[in-house]
């Protein structure tokens, strides 16, 4: 072969083959991005929710007495600036057989096609993380997908120090992903578990077997003790047998990804709003300000609009008038933006006049399409 | 998703239901009428366990 067919058979390998191109599927990864709050949130257990890094989510049923803290922490093995940080507040010895939580990132299926999934061409799935704790103990990690209900988990161990874990699972020729918006391949980190999950042989192959394959009999519990931790940064789930080196983007980048699923319209740095005004609008009688948002990026559906304070909160600026708002309402609103209405009980304004819709304290209001 | 109370919000002009607005915890929700959407989703699961959405004003 000469160079230059070298050169060129070099390139076509870099250009097709598993180390070229956009390799990681997971989304912030790195928990770089965490715009519901980048500070510690209390008291998490008792419900699902996406709580602090942006895509990450809190998945619990069976109603464990347990609690945790959950933060972005400005910690991680070399290179990595943010983890995902849970700490035990609670603990939970006494698991019911129902009890389960992980964490969790959900990927459209229009986003893992690339996987050929349900094909006889399925592809091999890497995924590489790293890990540590308060001590050494054994979590499980799995994949489920979510129209036809087939899974496949392993095992991996956590020390006190951070360690890259590595798994690989075949690829699945049962089970074609569609190729939509909705929630289809869900990568999971097992934290905790009855025995409605436990009580049979894990399911180290793709199954439909149930529930009781899930996750392993041999794991630790979370709960176990106050003094649990779990840290995870620097996940990846990519095509192929080869965990390649974490693919690290920019921030800009990865808040462009994130901002499909939840967008921070009311920023704040140091406690205080950076944009306090949030919208403009349009008085519409007395009583109504008609706004409308134009969202930064198309969102995956029409988001759902989330004040963590009451209407309250908010006032409606109208020429040198502020009122304090008494109601609000998304009308219309699309993926890439709408509608939304703020009512001011009190009356008083006057229909065509110009409106801002302000905030003075430090909420949040934050437009969610999550899955 | 703890749902603590829902409650249709009604658009103005055409005096039809456009979204459900929600309590959930110490959050206020405006939830778009759209069966992709998550918070939508749960509604429904609410309402199948026997709960119900208020009407608008």
């Amino acid at each position: 072969m000469t160079k230059a067919a070298e050169l060129a058979k070099m390139g076509e390998v870099l250009t097709n083959s598993q180390i070229g191109g956009r390799r990681n599927i997971v989304i912030n990864g790195g928990m770089n991005v965490a715009q519901r709050s980048s500070s510690a949130v209390t008291g998490i257990g008792a419900s699902d929710g996406y709580f602090t890094c942006d895509r990450w989510n809190f998945n619990t049923n069976g109603n464990s007495a347990g609690r945790l803290t959950m933060s972005q922490a400005s910690d991680g093995p070399s290179g990595f600036a943010n983890c995902l940080k849970l700490e035990c507040t609670t603990a939970d010895t006494s698991i019911a057989a129902a009890e389960r939580f992980f964490i969790e990132q959900k990927l459209e299926g229009q986003d893992v096609q690339q996987l050929k999934k349900g094909t006889s061409d399925a592809e091999k799935i890497t995924i590489s993380f790293y890990v540590k704790g308060h001590d050494s103990a054994t979590y499980t990690v799995g994949l489920y997908e979510g129209t036809s209900g087939r899974k496949i988990a392993a095992t991996f161990p956590v020390t006190t120090s951070w360690v890259r874990q590595t798994v690989t699972f075949d690829g699945d020729t049962s089970g074609v992903i569609p190729d939509n918006n909705t929630a289809q391949l869900h990568l999971r980190f097992y934290l905790h578990a009855g025995s409605n999950y436990t009580s049979g042989t894990l399911g180290t192959s793709w199954n439909a077997d149930g529930n009781t394959t899930q996750i392993s009999s041999d794991g630790n519990s979370f709960f176990e003790s106050t003094s649990a931790t779990f840290f995870l940064t620097g996940v990846q789930l990519e095509v192929g047998s080869q965990a390649t080196p974490f693919e690290h983007r920019s921030y800009g980048e990865e808040l462009a990804l994130c901002q499909r699923y939840c967008i921070d319209l009311n920023p704040a740095s140091g406690g205080q709003s950076t944009s306090p005004y949030l919208m403009l609008g349009s008085v519409y009688n007395s009583t109504l300000v008609i706004a409308n948002v134009s969202l930064p990026h198309e969102m995956r559906v029409a988001p759902t609009l989330i004040l963590t304070g009451d209407a309250g909160n908010f006032s409606v600026v109208e020429v040198a008038s502020v009122r304090p708002c008494t109601g609000f309402g998304v009308n219309g609103m699309a993926s890439s933006g709408g509608g939304i209405n703020w009512t001011c009980a009190g009356g008083g304004m006057t229909g065509g006049n110009a409106a801002l819709i302000y905030v003075e304290t430090n909420l949040r209001c934050i437009m969610d399409s999550e899955l | 998703m703890n749902i603590a109370s829902a409650k249709y919000y009604k658009d103005i002009r055409t005096e039809e239901n456009c979204s459900i607005n929600i309590v959930v915890e110490t959050k206020q929700m405006s939830v778009p009428i759209d069966p992709a959407n998550r918070h939508y989703q749960a509604i429904l699961e609410w309402i199948a366990e026997g709960n119900t959405i208020e009407e608008a004003d």
